[in-house]
């Protein structure tokens, strides 16, 4: 079950979010504070490994999971492992931090080069705390292999080619696309299966999660972290709505459904 | 650090990706150009509407009277439809003959697709999902990007500083798309982009595109959110009285109650409703962001104190489902 015996590969890039509504930004140093934030995988990414386990299921051959982050990553990753994934890398050093899409998707794609051989690189289609769908793109650029966005179903084709259907703007279309592949799967798309209760004592315990530095793989300094980030933080600002009436209709919902009838049909009026 | 394939000092010409069905040009791409006409004006560059396809010399023509100072369009058989590989080298060899300062796309699936790998290609910074832009006042040439999804209140200002172009995409429904007159002396160039060895590992079999839910140009939204359970189906039948769009918080189209492009919000589409009636959500910036445009909001939630009414004009703490049947019966009768 460890050993990247051949086979099928796919990689399924796995991030740790903070829980949206509990994130603050520091106005003085202008960062997240996600130390008072709870953590989640990215919901996402869970379609994007389910979706593995059900290739695994057809194809064969095994899963590993790839994330960038702090030590405190792995029980996440762990959990990955206990519902079906075989192994897991976990880029970890200091001056990954800072990095932009970039450095982020460099990172990655070194770590997932150090891997070596693979077949298909799973990404949820963004993240909940970034939500700019922008790493599986640049991943497939830095590796040199196919892309596929949004994609919401897939299976194997002839030719070592996936059949892989993506959503586009106002519907969707199928394409075949040729391995390797760095393919972002849709939110939603499927139900993340339950823990595997035989698999959880090996996932708790025993799993391998490898912690890779950037020496590790063979990184080049400028280009990842804050080095290796063209864009930065040059300013915060309050975000001010307009100043509403915050006016609250009082009565019975019959009374109330009367004065939003009147309303709804003054303020749409000119419809 | 290392640099982008060129530098901040050649770098000129302010330049949006104009994308579009075949048909017609996207809305967001309209949008971009009015708002890519007054960076160019404060950077005193000139504006270049950037299109790619094949016989979509009609599109290009129409694109010419939106305020452009020149319109470059690469035909080439092979552009007809979107694909990753082909319009990502397309568009690298266009930006790396013509050097400009910014490129600005549409945070679409095809134009986040494109401008992903295209930023890596170029070795550049990308600012995704900008919520506002402006030349920086005391250097014009330089972008300041505002991202908001930070929550608490707080947008972040991203500028990329040395390397150019300075790329950002921005969600559709953010600006408002100018009607602007042809602008004297615009010019239309061609360029046929030498496709030649450029691997095509995805190939297009079928496409399937049905009609296009566009909350952003609703005049009219009836939103739900965790509040209503599951259960649109009031809300639909609200909406067909008065002719509204159905708009949804992320958490419900989280639990799959209905489709993303009904999505309002940060992650959703921003849009600017005359009237939008909100229905059982709490009200997170991540979402009002969604609605702060509209002209008018009403929110009805049980909870007195749900941070929605703080973004309301007129407040109902009311059981949805108590409110909506005689609200119904009001607006059938009076039709």
């Amino acid at each position: 079950m460890t050993e990247n015996s051949g086979g099928f590969h796919t990689i399924v890039c796995l991030k740790v979010v903070p829980r949206p509504e509990e994130v603050v930004v520091d106005p003085q140093t202008k960062t997240l504070d996600r130390a008072k934030a709870r953590s989640l995988v990215n919901p996402p990414d869970l379609n994007a490994l389910e979706m593995a386990l059900e290739l695994k299921e057809i194809c064969g051959g095994s899963v590993s999971i790839l994330s960038m982050g702090p030590p405190f990553f792995e029980p996440y990753l762990r959990l990955a492992m206990s519902l079906g994934a075989d192994r897991a890398y976990l880029l970890s050093d200091r001056t990954f931090g800072g990095a932009d899409t970039l450095a982020t998707t460099y990172t990655l794609a070194k770590g997932i080069q150090k891997i070596g051989k693979w077949d298909l690189a799973l990404c949820g289609e963004e993240s909940s705390d970034g939500a700019t769908a922008q790493v599986p793109p640049g991943l497939a650029e830095w590796l040199d292999a196919a892309q596929v966005t949004y994609a919401f179903q897939m299976a194997p084709a002839d030719q070592g080619r996936m059949r892989v259907r993506r959503e586009v703007k106002g519907g969707w279309e199928e394409l075949m696309v040729s391995l390797p592949a760095v393919v972002s799967v849709k939110g939603n798309v499927n139900e993340p299966r339950f823990i595997d209760f035989d698999r959880r004592r090996w996932a708790l315990n025993d799993s391998p999660v490898t912690v890779w530095s950037a020496a590790d793989i063979g990184a080049q300094a400028d280009l990842i972290g804050f080095p290796g980030s063209p864009t930065t933080v040059a300013g915060v600002r309050q975000v001010g709505g307009r100043e509403r009436r915050k006016q609250f209709l009082e009565g019975t919902p019959e009374e109330i459904a009367r004065e939003l009838a009147r309303l709804l049909k003054t303020q749409a009026g000119s419809r | 650090m290392a640099d982008s394939l060129y530098g901040a000092e050649q770098a000129r010409g302010v330049w949006v990706w104009l994308e579009h069905d075949g048909q017609a040009l996207a809305g967001v791409s309209l949008e971009l150009l009015a708002k890519g006409r007054e960076l160019a004006d404060k950077a005193g560059e000139p504006l270049t509407g950037f299109i790619l396809g094949h016989e979509a010399g009609s599109l290009a023509e129409e694109a010419l009277s939106r305020g452009v100072d020149e319109i470059l369009l690469g035909d080439n058989p092979l552009l007809k439809n979107y694909t990753t590989d082909l319009y990502c080298a397309a568009a690298a060899e266009a930006v790396l003959k013509h050097k400009p300062n910014l490129l600005l796309l549409g945070a679409t699936p095809d134009g986040r697709d494109l401008a992903g790998r295209l930023a890596v290609r170029l070795r550049t910074g990308l600012t995704a999902d900008c919520t506002n832009m402006e030349m920086k006042p005391e250097d014009p040439s330089l972008l300041l990007s505002e991202v908001t999804g930070f929550g608490g209140g707080i947008a972040a200002i991203i500028a990329c500083l040395r390397h150019r172009p300075q790329m950002a995409t921005v969600r559709p429904g953010v600006f408002l798309a100018a009607l602007s007159a042809k602008k004297s002396g615009a010019e239309l160039r061609r360029f046929s982009p030498s496709l030649e060895g450029v691997p095509r590992r995805v190939e297009i079999v079928k496409r399937s595109i049905g009609a296009e839910v566009d909350i952003t140009k609703s005049k009219f939204l009836v939103i739900g959110g965790r509040g209503i359970r599951g259960d649109f189906g009031l809300l639909r039948e609200l909406a067909g009285l008065v002719g509204a769009e159905i708009g949804a918080s992320r958490v419900a189209v989280d639990e799959g109650w209905i489709g993303k492009e009904h999505m309002v919000g940060q992650t959703g589409f921003v849009t600017r409703p005359k009237v939008a009636l909100i229905c059982g959500v709490s009200g997170a910036l991540q979402f009002t962001v969604g609605v702060a445009s509209a002209e008018t909001v009403v929110a009805i939630n049980l909870d007195r104190s749900a941070p929605i009414f703080e973004s309301a004009d007129y407040c109902v703490a009311q059981d949805l489902f108590k409110v909506l049947p005689p609200l119904i019966k009001e607006l059938r009768n009076s039709k």
